[in-house]
């Protein structure tokens, strides 16, 4: 087993991999004076100061609130319309169904700079601006096509037998998709689950641009650091840090499906 | 050509066994003789292959050595050992041609270009494939791709043996038996020692010279297709060997005999003395084929009542009830049967007795 | 899988269709407009055909920025997909504990927000108060101001960006390598293959599929890249890392110039829907079979 060679150089790429944010971790147990007087790699004089200011500031935690809000109303709204197409695409044929596959992909290849100020335009028009729902809306552009594509995929590998089973024993589709079919494709809920989370949690431009106050995600408040004496350094790291987490924890516990999902390569 | 022995070889799966149980392969004596070709028989999760892998080397076993020709091979890589090996479904290189793949093991080994030329096209011939030598080995039949991976076995002129795991599972039946023609011809060309693992014991008894069953990790018997289907050593291969396999019947011992079902089957009085020595639970066995039913009473017959009698083409099997026990017997095409009382006899020739599953005598 | 011909299958695409229509098809139509139409205020507009297609065409900073955007994306694919294969050859091969610890810290970069990436390497380029950006300019010597040097824009983008996405290729690699069955590395092994022969044989061809979807993804979403660079650079120093996206935001939002945006706009999105058809031939002839 030649695992020595290959576990070194492994493991010094994570540790290249893990050096920026350790770097901002270092940042966020230091005071903004501390940063800026001298450069240090590991902190003297650690401090938790920089979180205790945003757990207890409404304008900053607020802002992960949010953040988490418009992701779950996302990945909900994406999973529940996903799920029935999916189930079409995998088992049907109709009308136009090739090209409204095509169409869904191009949609998850859009440029989000393409649709930025007429999508703020429409939605300013329906009064949704600076809404949770509104965001988790607009990041349906690119997650239903994903969850649409990587459901297809998973459903594809649950033989037609079992749904035409479960209709001789006398199942409705909706009863049948419930109680039989959906717990065959857990995984790939699973991952599914995971990748819009994923891309709607690091997404900035639309959640930026359509929310003003009241549903202000982390990623637009981080932008306000500034101050009279400048950026502050430790509280902005510290901010960031924080948005590490919940990607973190999410990763952590879809980890076993993770593999599973990008073997079906349709990230 | 090798001479392989396993001593005292076995292996877990788990990193500290504790006991029998822990063991995908019982610590056992095994010995290959060089040139002929064996069946590992058995069913799905009997051991036979993490056998075979322990030969090949791409398995180390927990416990033993493992000699070729009387040489300690235990510690040596597979590439060393000069093994071949066929697996389950085909093995091939996709990017490569019919001649390349069958090239490979040569190259490898930096065999000179023209010999590697030689080589692979009497093996080609051998296999069927020279016509396909320029295509890519891709687009091919499952079957001919298991022909390459066996050619690149056969490639090999210090082959020591062909280790075959179920390697006609992919094909299609009416294909099957060609393959196996093939086999037999290599080995018969060839005179390799072959070692053919399968769950399948028409594949088996038709393929090789010995057959080895195993269950359960244990190597329960080994022996020319006649033995293990005349003589079981244990309970488990009579039922397993023949279609359908061995009546098993439980009895008790008698003064002169064995006791089933109120009745007493006369058993030779020496072996009766072993079965009493040998202690455990009393078991007799004898093949549907060798029970003997006729619509009449005779000397040491038992009546019994048929209750079913099934055509099967070219022969009829009989299930009888005796007592709480169900006796088949395997009655030829010209024979006649019919649902009601009949008599059976046990020749004792072919009648076996069990103690605690293993052969008594 | 065998499909039946069902036109009632609309009624459970409908919600997909109208939801995704509405997001994206009206904005579409909206943009369109735009780009046929000089737009003075909300009562004054007209109609001027061809005429924003053509100058965005000529314009030279369109076509530079498509030339920055092209020289990034081929950027990107040369270093990401060889390093992403490497770094999925040394990971554990066995499921287990260390294989999971390793997924997850490597797909660590990707679950960061993107605005935060930005971030993160600002404050790790900074001469003052970085690691990178003190070790570069006191202990290399090197002059590091990349806000006012080109060249180290973009090497600090790149560095940023390859930080970023590589881990995607690693575990789509990962993935395609987790997938080949043992008894090919044992047949391997039984003819005597070196290490990089099993690489040009077996793992490469293999991995044929995912690195297929690899190489499109990550051209194409480099190809729309946005918050990252601007965070970093804001398109700077100058012109000189403004890519496609950065270029439309400006002339949309920033200078609000709808007509030359909503050129810009559909002549980008053709350039991506060419791409994106490519992409699905190609995922229909080596996909559907990853499924298994």
């Amino acid at each position: 087993m030649k695992t020595g060679w290959r576990a070194t150089v492994l493991a010094a790429y994570l540790a290249l991999l893990l050096l920026p944010i350790y770097w901002m971790l270092n940042m966020s147990l230091r005071e903004n004076s501390d940063i800026m007087s001298q450069l240090a790699f590991l902190p003297l004089h650690p401090t938790l100061q920089n979180y205790a200011q945003i757990f207890t500031d409404r304008a900053w935690y607020s802002g992960y609130l949010n953040s988490l809000a418009y992701v779950s109303i996302n990945t909900v709204i994406s999973l529940a319309v996903a799920l029935p197409a999916a189930y079409a695409f995998s088992r049907y044929r109709f009308l136009g169904d090739k090209h409204l596959f095509f169409w869904l992909l191009t949609n998850r290849m859009a440029p989000a700079a393409v649709f930025l100020l007429p999508v703020f335009q429409l939605y300013t028009a329906l009064g949704l601006i600076d809404s949770y729902i509104a965001v988790a809306l607009a990041h349906t552009i690119f997650n239903v096509p994903l969850a649409v594509w990587i459901l297809e995929g998973f459903m594809s590998g649950v033989p037609r037998e079992i749904d035409e089973t479960a209709f001789i024993d006398g199942y409705s589709l909706p009863r049948f998709f419930v109680a039989v079919f959906l717990p065959l494709i857990r995984a790939g809920v699973g991952v599914t689950a995971f990748f819009c989370f994923m891309f709607s949690w690091v997404e900035l431009l639309f959640a930026r641009t359509l929310t003003i106050t009241e549903a202000k995600p982390i990623a637009a408040v981080m932008t306000r650091t500034v101050s009279a004496s400048g950026l502050d350094w430790g509280l902005l790291a510290a901010a960031g840090m924080l948005t590490i987490v919940p990607g973190a924890l999410v990763i952590y516990f879809v980890r076993n499906y993770i593999a599973k999902g990008f073997a079906l390569g349709r990230v | 050509m090798a001479h392989i022995e396993l001593k005292a070889v076995g292996h877990s799966y788990l990193p500290s066994p504790a006991g029998p149980a822990d063991y995908a392969l019982q610590p056992s004596d095994v010995v290959w003789e060089d040139g002929s070709a064996y069946a590992l028989l058995g069913p799905s999760g009997s051991g036979k292959t993490t056998l075979l892998n322990i030969i090949s080397g791409l398995l180390r076993p927990s416990v033993g050595r493992i000699l070729f020709n009387g040489r300690d091979i235990t510690e040596l890589t597979t590439a060393e050992r000069n093994i071949a090996q066929v697996f389950q479904f085909p093995v091939i290189y996709d990017t490569m041609t019919v001649f390349d793949n069958l090239a490979f093991p040569l190259r490898n080994r930096g065999i000179a270009e023209p010999e590697v030329r030689a080589r692979v096209h009497k093996v080609a011939e051998l296999l069927e494939l020279d016509r396909d030598l320029r295509h890519r080995a891709s687009g091919l039949a499952a079957d001919a791709k298991q022909k390459i991976s066996l050619g690149r076995g056969l490639v090999r002129s210090d082959v020591a043996a062909i280790l075959f795991d179920e390697p006609l599972t992919v094909i299609d039946p009416h294909v099957k038996w060609t393959l196996r023609l093939k086999l037999k011809q290599i080995h018969q060309e060839f005179k390799l020692t072959l070692i053919y693992v399968t769950h399948d014991q028409a594949e088996a008894l038709t393929f090789a010279d010995r057959v080895m069953v195993l269950s359960e990790g244990r190597v329960l018997q080994i022996g020319s297709p006649t033995d293990l289907f005349e003589r079981p050593a244990h309970t488990f291969v009579g039922h397993f060997i023949g279609s359908p396999g061995m009546n098993l019947l439980p009895c008790a011992l008698d003064a002169a005999g064995v006791r089933i079902d109120g009745h007493t089957v006369p058993i030779a009085p020496a072996l009766l003395e072993r079965a009493r020595q040998a202690g455990g639970e009393l078991t007799l066995g004898i093949r549907p084929e060798f029970v003997r039913c006729r619509a009449s009473a005779d000397a040491d017959s038992m009546q019994a009542e048929i209750v079913a009698v099934e055509d099967r083409g070219n022969f009829k099997i009989a299930t009888a009830r005796l007592g709480p026990h169900l006796v088949r017997v395997k009655l030829r095409e010209s024979e006649s049967a019919a649902t009601g009382p009949g008599w059976l006899a046990f020749p004792r020739e072919w009648t076996r007795l069990y103690a605690g599953g293993n052969v008594v005598g | 899988m065998r499909k039946t011909f069902d036109n009632r299958a609309w009624l459970l695409v409908l919600p997909v269709f109208l939801l995704v229509a509405f997001n994206a098809f009206i904005p579409l139509m909206t943009v369109v407009n735009y780009s046929v139409q000089d737009v003075f205020d909300s009562t004054h507009r007209a109609f001027v055909g061809a005429d924003w297609y053509r100058e965005m065409l000529h314009s030279d900073r369109l076509q530079n920025a498509l030339l920055r955007q092209f020289v990034f994306s081929g950027l990107v694919l040369l270093i990401e997909l060889p390093l992403g294969v490497a770094i999925a050859l040394l990971m554990p091969k066995k499921g287990g504990w260390a294989a999971s610890l390793t997924m997850v810290l490597i797909a660590l970069p990707l679950l960061i927000p993107w605005n935060v990436i930005g971030t993160i390497w600002v404050i790790f380029l900074r001469p003052d108060i970085g690691l990178l950006g003190h070790f570069v300019d006191h202990t290399l010597g090197v002059h590091f101001d990349y806000p006012t040097v080109p060249l180290q824009a973009w090497v600090s983008v790149m560095l940023m960006e390859v930080w970023h996405w590589t881990p995607l290729v690693a575990l789509l690699a990962y993935a395609g390598l987790r997938a080949i069955p043992d008894a090919y590395y044992q047949a391997a092994r039984i003819d005597g293959a070196s290490g990089w022969a099993v690489f040009r044989h077996i793992q490469l061809p293999k991995m044929r599929g995912v690195l297929t979807i690899a190489i499109l993804l990550r051209f194409m979403d480099s190809f729309l890249i946005y918050t990252e660079p601007f965070v970093l650079t804001g398109g700077g120093p100058g012109d000189s890392t403004t890519f496609l996206s950065i270029y439309l935001v400006k002339l949309a939002v920033g200078q609000f110039d709808v007509g030359h945006a909503g050129a810009f706009s559909i002549i980008y999105f053709l350039i991506v829907l060419a791409f994106s058809y490519v992409f699905y031939q190609a995922l229909q002839r080596v996909g559907t079979g990853a499924a298994r």
